[in-house]
């Protein structure tokens, strides 16, 4: 059982560039042991802190302004997460508060890497971007994912749907883990090995 | 989907995968082969062991130490490249021994990096799936299989599993017509096709390349195309196996052998895709418009001709990372260094591209120029055939196999704010290192470059005179 995703009320801070990719969002070498913890602070550290390896924070980067504190909620262009497939982008990002973020579009590892850490990606229409990236920058929003809806509270009229598939929401918002759902299956599972087998000996050897 | 419509090769695999329904519009997909690396792979061990489970067939995952191996001559089995890089390793092998699982480590004569190792070893081969927690892996789709990039989680539930729940992606189909340009390699097609179409591209869809200038590629180059793919916003690559796929596996230590090897060929010999197979997306490329490419931005999408120029829509904030301004010539470009390597271009016929522009030449004074072999396998070989010998004479450092310097993870990289030319698959900000100008190009153009001291294509040297290189 992990903590269900029904409904986020957060502050959201507006990052609109493109192809961010996960060595920005997680740098290499603030990856310092393994495990998932520890790499909140090395988020976005290339970006966040005034010198390489450094902790000062540069105080032109969105997250460090002032009506940023607290924000739980990314908006992202195009292309959010491409590049390596390193989780601890995602890692670092729920460690540090973000509970969705809001993009043009994904990159497909880091999306599915997002809903197995209870991080919401949802995408959204350019416009509604646009709309966002002026407006929304330190504003709450609502995502609801039940409704599959995103309301800002700054401008309650403002309310846009957005599409995940359905498997993927119910492991949200009951809190499933795939891997025991998975393993509910096994006998499934194990008969096609069994059928497998027959069919390619040739890579059970 | 009626037995008699047209398949795809993708539709074929995904079909002989499917052990049943995955949940709302997913499948479980058998995944044959687990591969990990000591960066992300270790954590999914630790996954693992941290939530009781155990790693449902050993013989089947496969750990292998690549990343942040030291690259350094006469290196121990622990040493990393990088600050506090030894627990990756130590802990991987750790973890890896208790699982059962097979071990290629940093001292082991298979070692190498992971996409480049697979296919020697015959871990892929025609029609197997794999899964590794590395965006690269798309690359051993080259081969006809069925293979691509996960995060850790997803590791840690195949290996549980056996199976992932994954959506059958799009598919799209490059076709790529006609013959390539003398000194065009897949490096440049694949650079080519990300610049022209864009890094999402590739929709998230399985690409299948095709046509005769694909069918022309020998597997290293076809490894290289695939590889890219990634970058390319796909969900994986794809080539239906040929005569010279059966070819470069047979006999390799993990491929079928014997009796078991042609009965795995004719299984093979139907992975093609159907005459009127439907695709969604389709890219038709002619081989003859692909020239040598360079990177001149932080996303591989920000590529131009060599010859050519930094465009005059070019984002601001990617010229100011890299120093450069709208209408730059890309060519003459000062550079301090030069990488040879990488899942992308560090094989033995990348090498010998490279080694055929150094032959009798010198890097250029200030050019900090290293050559990294992908694995032991094509290390050895290139020492054989006296290409170390050439890399060493001109002044390159000869590395020990690993990942080295194509991404930065604390360590010894280029100091901030150098400019180089690298045969590797990613020139962000950062990539290798803090404030590090990377210009991704085919392993010929980043020889030539390091003996230019610029921005080059091997056709150039001719043009210099003096000193070493005259």
């Amino acid at each position: 059982m992990r903590e269900p995703f029904i409904r986020h009320r957060g502050i959201a801070a507006v990052l609109m560039l493109d192809n961010v990719d996960t060595d920005q969002i997680i740098p290499s070498c603030e990856m310092k042991t393994v495990s998932r913890k520890g790499l909140g602070e090395g988020l976005f550290a290339g970006w966040r802190y005034t010198v390489p390896g450094g902790r000062e924070p540069a105080a032109d980067f969105v997250l460090n302004r002032p009506e940023q504190t607290g924000t739980s909620i990314l908006i992202a262009g195009r292309n959010f997460g491409c590049g390596s497939s390193r989780e601890h982008a995602v890692w670092a990002l729920a460690e540090y508060g973000l509970k969705a973020i809001i993009a043009r579009s994904f990159g497909d590892i880091f999306y599915g890497n997002c809903l197995n850490n209870t991080i919401l990606p949802v995408v959204l229409a350019d416009e509604d971007i646009d709309w966002l990236s002026v407006f929304a920058g330190g504003t709450k929003l609502e995502i609801d994912l039940e409704r599959q809806a995103v309301t800002s509270l700054a401008e309650p009229s403002w309310m846009r749907r957005f599409e995940i598939d359905a498997f993927p929401k119910r492991l949200l918002l009951e809190g499933l883990d795939p891997i025991r759902l998975t393993l509910k299956q096994k006998p499934e599972i194990d008969a096609f090995l069994e059928a497998d087998r027959a069919a390619r000996p040739w890579l059970y050897l | 989907m009626s037995p008699d419509r047209p398949q795809t090769l993708f539709d074929k695999l995904w079909r002989a995968h499917r052990a049943g329904p995955g949940g709302g519009e997913a499948d479980l997909i058998a995944i044959d082969r687990v591969l990990l690396h000591e960066r992300t792979g270790g954590v999914a061990l630790k996954g693992l062991d941290a939530a009781g489970l155990k790693v449902a067939d050993p013989r089947r995952a496969y750990a292998i130490m690549d990343h942040i191996v030291s690259f350094r001559t006469g290196r121990g089995r622990d040493d990393s490249r990088s600050p506090g890089g030894e627990a990756f390793i130590t802990e991987t092998r750790a973890l890896a021994q208790a699982a059962g699982l097979h071990l290629i480590d940093t001292d082991d004569a298979r070692q190498g990096i992971v996409h480049v190792i697979a296919p020697e070893l015959g871990l892929a081969v025609p029609g197997v799936s794999l899964v590794c927690p590395d965006s690269h892996t798309c690359s051993l789709g080259a081969l006809g299989a069925l293979a691509w990039g996960i995060g850790s989680s997803e590791a840690e539930h195949a290996l549980a599993t056996g199976v992932l729940r994954v959506m059958k992606p799009a598919q799209m189909r490059v076709t790529v017509s006609g013959t390539l340009n003398e000194g065009v390699s897949a490096k440049d097609l694949a650079l080519y096709l990300i610049a022209v179409y864009g890094t999402a591209g590739g929709k998230r869809a399985a690409i299948e390349y095709a046509g005769e200038a694909i069918s022309a590629l020998n597997i290293e180059e076809r490894l290289t195309l695939c590889n890219l793919a990634v970058e390319f916003a796909a969900f994986t690559a794809i080539m239906a196996p040929d005569a010279k796929t059966l070819d470069y596996v047979g006999g390799r230590s993990f491929a079928p052998q014997g009796a078991a090897f042609e009965e795995a060929a004719k299984d093979w010999s139907r992975l093609a895709s159907d005459d009127g197979a439907a695709f969604d997306f389709e890219i038709q490329i002619a081989a003859r418009d692909v020239s040598a490419q360079i990177s001149w931005g932080t996303s591989p999408e920000q590529t131009a001709a060599a010859g050519g120029r930094v465009p005059d829509n070019a984002d601001m904030r990617a010229l100011e990372y890299m120093g450069l301004e709208r209408g730059d010539a890309l060519k003459g470009l000062m550079i301090g260094g030069a990488f040879i390597g990488s899942c992308t271009n560090g094989r033995l016929s990348d090498l010998q591209s490279a080694a055929r522009v150094l032959k009798g030449r010198k890097v250029a004074k200030d050019v900090r120029a290293v050559c990294v072999p992908g694995s032991q396998s094509v290390q050895r070989e290139a020492e054989a055939l006296g290409l170390a010998a050439i890399f060493r004479e001109a002044g390159f450092e000869w590395g020990e196999p690993g990942c080295a310097m194509c991404f930065y993870a604390g360590g010894e990289t280029f100091p901030s704010g150098t400019r180089v030319v690298s045969s590797t698959n990613r020139n962000f900000e950062g990539r290798q290192g803090p404030g590090v100008r990377t210009h991704l190009a085919s392993p010929a153009l980043v020889a030539a470059s390091a003996v230019a001291g610029c921005i080059a294509e091997p056709s150039d040297l001719k043009h210099l005179t003096g000193g070493a290189n005259a």
